[in-house]
């Protein structure tokens, strides 16, 4: 390949990213901003009006619905952010970490429904923790009439974004810490005494939290605006601001739409309010730790951040794994009543009655999933190697339009994309699919990838170059063989965000797509607990397949290439 | 009848973009029925139907076997959370002008939904008239085929089940349910906890506001005119003492509300509530075949009567294949498949045909196949209760979430 | 600087006792020794000959691959059981490793034990600062400094961590040879003056020589083909 077409091509991939992101994303704004303030030509809305914003703000439990989504994005990002904090920092040393990172992995391919759909199993008033303690120790014969999940302040709802958040922040730590040297920073810590808590946290933590500030700002976007998780774990009077917002856009009253548009735009604004005030706080921690690290101390609740680092990944390990073995035992069981603790007699029959619908849908995902991740991939690379050419990163700008998807509520956004999508006379179907997939695989890959691109050694493209390698050569030859173990990653984590869309597959392909997702939650929305458990162990099985083989294909292909393995 | 191409690559590509060009978008005539099922032929019908149901969904997969076998129509249930997506989609395609070429052919329809399409014009029709099989309904003595929430239909949807408030309970834990809306308060008083209904504006939720407030008031008279023309106040207030002495005695004390129907008959497969309802009368004795129930459910109406409607197939404006869509709601409205629906192997749902318009052969197959003892006895349908207006329904779900759900 | 630092010499000698590394069951060094109280040995050997492997051990980093015997002591105290943390034995990299979130100041605090509120704390940073002539460098950022000057604020962060032993690896290797000298002679006469027991592994004879003290050859296991 000539330099200057290697170079083009790059280019054009960086310009399709941001097109590819950007237009639809923009477009599906406009397609929310305008019917909000009453332009909807379709429903007879021909004036611009404050009305519908009038509407919204008389909404009985309006503020509480703002308040939940607020708090519960704050509220797991910083308890997910602690938990993350505290196990690197109390297990970094120790020869723990690399078995429980391996065991916390392939929990990043848990779906978010589904894990929140194993979490009710598990915490419910019939759920498994209160059958195994009825009635011998609780003396309840019936279950009892405590409310969680659904609880007023959102905690369920909490517990159960935390615990997905955790894995996603670990991993992505983990990519974070050979990034700022963390070992070396903590042997030098230790070296000068420093026990291993307060030495990671004055001495990495200051250098790992900038990378991970994207991340974070990701997960708290998601949880703020969360409808899936919500709707099972969330309180339902009120209820979260983005269920609210779902529930009025698929009002059967058409004229709702209005002011579910305005909605959906208040949700966007509750979700830009919750980064502030993050980032707010992030200044304010900084500002008031500025001499904490020079201020001598060696060690830091050492013993209590050990139990506690220790328990709290202790249990969103077992929180999951109980989960996850709940759904086993739901989608094995026949009938099941409370207070018995194990379902007997076990039948395959919900596996049975559901065979002859999975095959295909399953198919779907993993190609609609491949394809997606294949594009993101794709344009991320050429994103990022474009970068390398101006030697210095995009201007803010181009990077937040990278993110939009993750920062744009999606129900506020796809009924405008849909309308786009007719009006560009694009045929809904598996394309259509594939690219609104694309939209929200893109920014995951990029966030996996970018920091292990731009940190890879510029020596390395310098010394390929001054061996006599062109752009092209380098790109291929050197830079991407080095970064297979990220890219891998990256991929896994974009196959897993496709596998869990349902809104995109259901709108852009008119509902004629079906992938094992759309399959799972209709049925779930049919309240069949066997045949729920049944498609989400299903839900479950291709991100898993996708995460296997990002962790074990690198170990396979470079045995021979310790030096590309090396893990923090 | 579609014309056969004459052999030869040329020819049939000339045939080919003549039909393109020519082919006009209504070749058949609805009061010619034969050219509907002619060019029905080879089409594929996209049926928008909730999918939340395998029992339905095996249904709808038997209904598209035998349209494929018998007309030549592929069939594809394509399958929704809510019906509203398919609103919503409906909606999107006329904003963005598309008005020949939309995605959904048939849509499963009743209530708010065919209100607002209907009110948006977003229906195409009238069409119900012209289906062969619409006459075995017996529309002059049922009128309740051409009424959707005491709407009329105007031939713009095609009746296709009926569906009834049932009650069910599990009668190892209960001696005797209540039998009138104000024995469910005394019920609930001696059972604190172990009822509940869905979360208001769930249809089964709403439906709730309205059986109960059918079942308080002394005159249901204004209930079936607008709510405009009443003193909504008057009416309602007796509803909301009930409720307020109610809430404190249901599941989690009034504090959360299941989401759906299907959540609401999980928390009784949970043993978590003893009683419960559901707008699907079979639903009890087919989750029992499933698991879901214990084999002690039993289902029952109150003594004065439930609300019953009945629910549609509707075509919207911009279906790209209108007489595959026909073909199949005049299918679906035959003895066969009706029989084969209300059957609680097939999915348990109520045939809205009039027995006495079918041959004696025809009614054998309705016989009731099994005596599942989780299922209404015989005649307990006959108590129907009509449905209120349906501007009733959007202020009780607004005055219900005012008073209980603003913190 | 600060006399109390000075005033406290160590009177212990850093003993390794019968120490025996192994990798993967394979022998790759066994070493008997006995350090005073500010000398300076040094461990010579070609690459690959375990002699950062030896520092990991005494400072308490040895990767779980490697399997040891043998005892590390500081006079009396047994130290092959402490983490690398309560040791005290001070560490001094081939690559400076200033942390790059902090100030020149506050990298020599973070070294410095806890203790004396913030003016004192800062006139003693001040002071060491001045001792190796980086007199106003304290608000510096370390990322602006020469390799020299890296180096320097490197050894005074370990020196105010008040350690009782030293291991020095490799600690000149990346300086030009002036910095070099310079910087030996800097470290050599401040664990002298704090008679701190020192291990020092560099493939430089040079380094060896400059230390004055034994220097032990290490070789490669004759079964390590």
């Amino acid at each position: 390949m000539s330099a200057s077409l290697h170079v083009a091509l790059v280019r054009l991939a960086a310009w399709l990213a941001i097109i590819l992101l950007g237009v639809p994303v923009a477009a599906g704004l406009a397609g929310v901003i305008a019917p909000a303030f009453g332009w909807l030509p379709a429903l007879g809305g021909h004036e611009p009006t404050l009305e519908h914003w009038q509407a919204l703000t008389r909404r009985p439990g309006l503020a509480g619905m703002v308040a939940l989504s607020y708090a519960s994005g704050l509220a797991s990002a910083a308890l997910a952010l602690a938990i993350v904090a505290l196990f690197i920092g109390v297990f970094l040393h120790s020869r723990w970490f690399g078995a429980v990172q391996r065991l916390l992995s392939p929990l990043l391919a848990v779906p978010h429904a589904a894990a929140a759909i194993g979490l009710a199993f598990l915490l419910s008033p019939s759920g498994l923790v209160s059958r195994w303690l009825s009635p011998w120790a609780s003396g309840w014969q019936f279950p009892p009439n405590y409310l969680f999940p659904g609880d007023p302040y959102g905690l369920a709802l909490i517990l159960g974004l935390t615990l997905k958040e955790v894995p996603f922040l670990l991993l992505m730590s983990l990519a974070a810490l050979p990034q700022c040297r963390a070992r070396e920073r903590m042997r030098v810590a230790r070296a000068l005494g420093y026990r291993p808590l307060a030495g990671f946290l004055k001495a990495v933590m200051p250098g790992l939290y900038p990378l991970l500030r994207l991340p974070l700002y990701a997960v708290i976007a998601f949880a703020s605006s969360t409808v899936d998780v919500a709707l099972i774990l969330g309180p339902s009077t009120p209820p979260p601001l983005a269920v609210a917002v779902m529930r009025w856009l698929n009002d059967p009253d058409l004229a709702m739409r209005f002011m579910a548009s305005a909605g959906a735009l208040l949700q966007f604004a509750v979700t830009l309010t919750a980064l502030a005030s993050w980032w707010l706080l992030e200044r304010l921690v900084a500002r008031a730790l500025r001499d904490w690290p020079g201020d001598g101390r060696r060690r830091f609740g050492e013993r209590v951040g050990a139990l506690l680092g220790g328990g709290a990944i202790g249990l969103v390990v077992v929180l999951v794994l109980a989960s996850l073995a709940g759904l086993i035992l739901w989608s094995l069981a026949a009938y099941w009543p409370f207070p018995e603790a194990w379902p007997q007699p076990l039948t395959p029959r919900n596996w049975l009655r559901g065979a002859g619908g999975f095959v295909d849908p399953l198919a779907q995902a993993a190609l609609i999933g491949g394809v997606a991740t294949l594009i993101a991939l794709v344009l991320v690379t050429g994103a990022l190697e474009a970068e390398t050419f101006r030697h210095r990163p995009p201007r803010a700008g181009v990077q937040w339009l990278l993110y939009l998807p993750l920062l744009v509520p999606s129900v506020a956004f796809l009924f405008g994309l849909v309308l786009m999508q007719t009006q560009a006379g694009l045929t809904p179907g598996l394309a259509a699919v594939i690219g609104g997939h694309a939209i929200f695989v893109l920014p995951y890959v990029f966030l996996s990838l970018a920091e292990s691109y731009r940190r890879l050694d510029p020596r390395w493209t310098q010394l390929a170059r001054s061996l006599g390698a062109s752009p092209a050569g380098v790109f291929w030859r050197v830079r991407l063989p080095l970064l297979t173990t990220p890219l891998l990653t990256a991929a896994a984590v974009g196959f897993a965000v496709s596998i869990g869309q349902y809104l995109p597959t259901l709108l852009l392909g008119a509902g004629r797509i079906s992938t094992i997702t759309t399959e799972a939650v209709t049925l779930a929305s049919g309240g069949d607990r066997r045949l729920t458990a049944v498609y989400a162990l299903l839900q479950l099985l291709l991100p898993a397949l996708g995460f296997a083989l990002a962790l074990g294909l690198p170990r396979l292909l470079l045995r021979r290439r310790a030096g590309l393995l090396s893990r923090p | 009848m579609k014309p056969r191409a004459p052999c030869g690559w040329l020819s049939r590509l000339s045939v080919a973009a003549l039909l393109a060009v020519s082919w006009p978008a209504m070749a058949y005539q609805l009061d010619d029925w034969a050219s509907v099922v002619a060019e029905a032929r080879g089409q594929s019908v996209y049926f928008n139907a909730w999918g939340g149901d395998a029992t339905i969904n095996e249904y709808l997969d038997w209904v598209a076997g035998r349209m494929a076998d018998e007309y030549g129509v592929e069939v594809v249930h394509v399958k929704l959370a809510d019906t509203a997506e398919a609103v919503s989609r409906v909606l999107a395609e006329k904003a963005a002008g598309n008005t020949e070429d939309g995605a959904i052919d048939l849509i499963w329809i009743n209530g708010e939904n065919f209100a607002a399409m209907q009110k948006n014009d977003l229906l195409y029709g009238p069409w119900v008239e012209s289906l062969p099989n619409f006459a075995l309904t017996r529309p002059q003595a049922n009128p309740e085929v051409r009424e959707d929430f005491t709407l009329p239909t105007a031939g713009l949807e095609s009746p296709w089940g009926k569906a009834q408030l049932t009650f069910y309970y599990d009668s190892a834990r209960v001696d005797e349910p209540p039998r009138s809306i104000p024995a469910l308060l005394d019920w609930a008083r001696a059972h604190p906890g172990r009822f509940t209904y869905p979360l208001v504006p769930d249809f089964l939720g709403s439906s709730f506001l309205k059986q109960a407030l059918l079942g308080l008031v002394d005159d249901p008279e204004p209930l079936y005119r607008p709510v405009d023309e009443a003193d909504f106040a008057a009416v309602t207030a007796p509803l909301w003492e009930y409720l307020d002495e109610l809430h404190p005695y249901l599941w989690r004390e009034g504090e959360d509300f299941p989401a759906s129907s299907a959540a609401l008959r999980q928390l009784m497969g949970d043993g978590e509530l003893s009683l419960a309802f559901t707008f699907t009368p079979s639903e009890p004795a087919v989750a029992v075949a499933n698991y879901q129930l214990p084999k002690s459910t039993r289902s029952y109406v109150l003594d004065a009567g439930t609300l019953g409607n009945v629910h549609f197939v509707a075509i919207p404006f911009n279906a790209s294949h209108k007489a595959g869509a026909l073909a199949l709601a005049n299918f679906l409205l035959s003895p066969r498949a009706q029989a084969r629906k209300q059957s609680i192997d097939g999915w348990g749902d109520a045939s809205v045909l009039a027995m006495d318009a079918l041959s004696e052969r025809q009614r054998a197959a309705f016989q009731a196949d099994s005596d599942n003892p989780a299922r209404l006895p015989p005649g307990a349908l006959a108590n129907t209760l009509a449905e209120p207006h349906p501007s009733w329904m959007e202020r009780l779900e607004q005055a219900w979430q005012a008073r209980y759900v603003a913190q | 600087m600060n006399p109390r630092e000075i005033t406290m010499p160590s009177s212990d000698s850093l003993i390794l006792d019968a120490v025996r590394i192994a990798l993967d069951g394979r022998s790759l060094l066994a070493l008997d020794l006995a350090v005073a109280p500010g000398e300076i040995v040094t461990v010579m050997g070609p690459s690959g000959v375990g002699k950062s492997t030896l520092l990991d051990y005494v400072a308490g980093f040895l990767p779980t691959a490697f399997s040891a015997s043998g005892a590390v002591r500081l006079g009396e105290l047994e130290l092959t059981a402490l983490p690398a943390e309560a040791r005290h034995v001070g560490l001094l990299f081939q690559d400076p490793l200033l942390f790059p979130h902090l100030s020149v100041a506050g990298n020599l605090a973070f070294g410095m034990r806890a203790g004396g509120n913030r003016r004192e704390r800062r006139r003693r940073i001040d002071a060491a600062l001045d001792e190796v002539g980086l007199g106003g460098y304290a608000e510096r950022d370390p990322a602006t400094l020469s390799g020299g000057q890296k180096a320097r604020v490197a050894l005074l962060r370990v020196l105010l961590s008040r350690p009782r032993a030293m291991l020095l690896d490799e600690p000149f290797s990346k300086l030009d040879a002036t910095r070099r000298d310079e910087l030996r002679r800097l470290v050599f006469a401040q664990v002298r003056e704090r008679r701190l027991p020192t291990l020092m592994v560099t493939h430089d004879a040079a380094d060896a020589q400059a230390a004055g003290g034994r220097v032990i050859e290490l070789d490669l296991p004759s079964d390590a083909g």
